[in-house]
């Protein structure tokens, strides 16, 4: 029974969203709702590109700090470091993976937001006030990276000692051993780790909501505020039920998310799946 | 490289740092035993005592709900239906799906279950969000350990002639106590910590809940409401509240690992 309940969940959350988001999708197009930035609830017109351009632009530029760093602790945990040091380092990471959202977020608010608005931004020449989509992706960042850290660290154990051994013995440097055959060998499991940070981080609300800025535009530069989509409805739960169509408009919005997500994961479970077949 | 190392240690003792250095302050006891008075919201006296309360209330619902429904879902996984292995493989991939579902999309359509049928934001319908929300983790941290017990001790336990079930929960749940309770301590963690699915289900108030159907406050949105204060002294008090949230998990991390440590010499490998 209780595994019936499983079995059921994800449909019954994809049919569930689908059926409240229903009117939302008879009033609008679905072009105009992904592709118009007209938010104007009170006429009806919901268009999600904003919150939807601030979401991706979110979770790439969090991608594009947290990947590097995991790469390269994995590398050297895994290649170069006394097996003592990954036992040190594995609570740290469990513990950064336990700390709940709320307080990232709050961290964020404390650190990185003044870091930004004092140092960071007049450093470019803008003033900012340091609630911005930047602020948001460092925060985001630095939640993403245990969980991609431990998929890449499970994934470098797993390669087979003979491999480095083998191109070793040929001559190849240590450093050229673990360009060519183990980052080779790993990379659909990297690329599989990046895609689980990347639905991690799309999906994220509270400590992105805190530090992100809310406003709905598009922003041109990192420094200036944003709103994606998680926010959006986290922040609109209250008076959704008193405008027409507005609760059904975030319920869409969380069936994007959901099934944004969704895709995101299957296609890095395929990959990793395809990539243990193989060994 | 090592940069990178050194990098990661040093964000998680910078966070640590600053939530105390900023919270730790403004944490009296008063905090901790007192639930809001007229005008707390405005830095008057009073405590986040309701939230704490209202956050273990929901943890431990939560938990025990997951725990009621995954404990015998990995068991049946791993003992009667080790035969169709590639129905537990697909289960297995669901279940790694809807561990990456973002905690809103639990929220949200929590909520619209909740209009649906009616029911007002409460303790209950929170303690069920959150529960289905912890569930795929609960299960999968269960079954990660329990699909690597050697067979011999399935087939040493059936050949003296008990039952499939009996073997899961008298000689299963015996062997592999110290991963339910590692997965049990990193539910609650997630189910302490986390504000987006509560945020629609749960509801907030100032007073200690006294039964499942009312509304209750949670650490998570209390902190959150505390801080888009304007008031200093209110904010203050959020970054307290944040410490006290930093300490229950860092106990709950600490706990875990002393337990796994202490259920892990009475098993056999």
């Amino acid at each position: 029974m209780f595994l019936g309940i499983i079995l059921a969940m994800p449909v019954l959350l994809i049919v569930g969203l689908l059926f409240k988001s229903e009117s939302v999708l008879h009033a609008n197009s679905l072009s105009d709702l992904l592709f118009s930035t007209e938010w104007k609830p009170f006429q009806g017109k919901f268009g999600f590109y904003s919150y939807i351009y601030s979401s991706v632009l979110v979770t790439m530029l969090a991608l594009l700090i947290s990947v590097p760093i995991c790469l390269f602790a994995a590398i050297y945990l895994t290649q170069y470091a006394k097996s003592v040091y990954l036992k040190v380092i594995q609570p740290v990471i469990d513990i950064l993976a336990g700390i709940p959202s709320i307080i990232f977020g709050v961290w964020g608010i404390l650190v990185i937001v003044p870091l930004i608005s004092h140092y960071v931004a007049p450093f470019f020449g803008i003033e900012t006030a340091g609630y911005s989509i930047l602020a948001g992706a460092v925060v985001l960042s630095v939640m993403i990276i245990p969980f991609i850290l431990n998929i890449l660290l499970e994934i470098f154990k797993s390669i087979s000692k003979e491999l480095p051994q083998a191109s070793i013995a040929l001559g190849a440097t240590k450093w050229q051993t673990i360009k060519y055959v183990i980052l080779r060998k790993a990379f659909p499991g990297i690329v599989s780790s990046v895609v689980f940070g990347m639905s991690r981080a799309f999906g994220e609300t509270i400590a992105v909501l805190m530090v992100v800025g809310n406003v709905a535009q598009i922003p041109k530069t990192i420094f200036e505020p944003g709103y994606p989509l998680p926010a959006l409805i986290a922040n609109n739960y209250g008076e959704m039920l008193s405008i027409p169509n507005y609760d059904s408009a975030l319920m869409f919005a969380s069936l994007i998310l959901l099934v944004i997500v969704l895709l995101f994961n299957l296609a890095a479970r395929m990959l990793i799946s395809r990539y243990e077949t193989k060994i | 490289m090592q940069l990178s190392i050194a990098l990661i240690v040093l964000v998680l003792s910078l966070i640590v740092f600053s939530i105390f250095y900023r919270g730790l302050p403004s944490l009296t006891w008063e905090m901790v035993s007192q639930t809001p008075k007229g005008g707390y919201y405005f830095g008057k006296e009073g405590g986040v005592l309701n939230a704490i309360i209202g956050s273990l209330y929901l943890a431990f619902g939560a938990t025990i709900l997951a725990l009621v429904m995954g404990l015998p879902v990995a068991m049946l996984m791993n003992i009667h239906l080790r035969k169709f292995k590639k129905l537990v493989n697909g289960v297995r991939f669901l279940l790694d799906l809807l561990w990456g579902v973002p905690s809103i999309v639990y929220g949200a359509f929590g909520f619209s279950v909740m209009i649906f049928f009616g029911v007002k934001t409460s303790l209950l319908a929170g303690i069920i969000t959150v529960s289905l929300f912890i569930l795929p983790i609960m299960i999968r941290a269960i079954d990660e350990v329990v699909r690597n017990v050697p067979v011999g001790l399935l087939e040493a336990s059936m050949s003296l002639g008990s039952n499939k079930s009996q073997t899961a929960f008298m000689v299963y749940v015996r062997q592999c106590s110290s991963a339910i309770v590692t997965a049990i301590m990193i539910s609650f963690g997630r189910a302490i910590g986390d504000a987006a699915s509560v945020l629609f289900t749960t509801g907030y108030t100032d007073s200690i809940p006294t039964s499942v159907m009312q509304p209750s406050a949670t650490l998570p949105l209390s902190i959150f409401f505390q801080l888009s204060s304007p008031i200093q002294e209110v904010q203050n008090r959020a970054y307290a509240s944040a410490a006290i949230l930093t300490i229950i998990i860092l106990i709950i991390s600490v706990l875990s690992r002393v337990i796994s440590n202490k259920y892990n010499k009475n098993k056999i490998s």
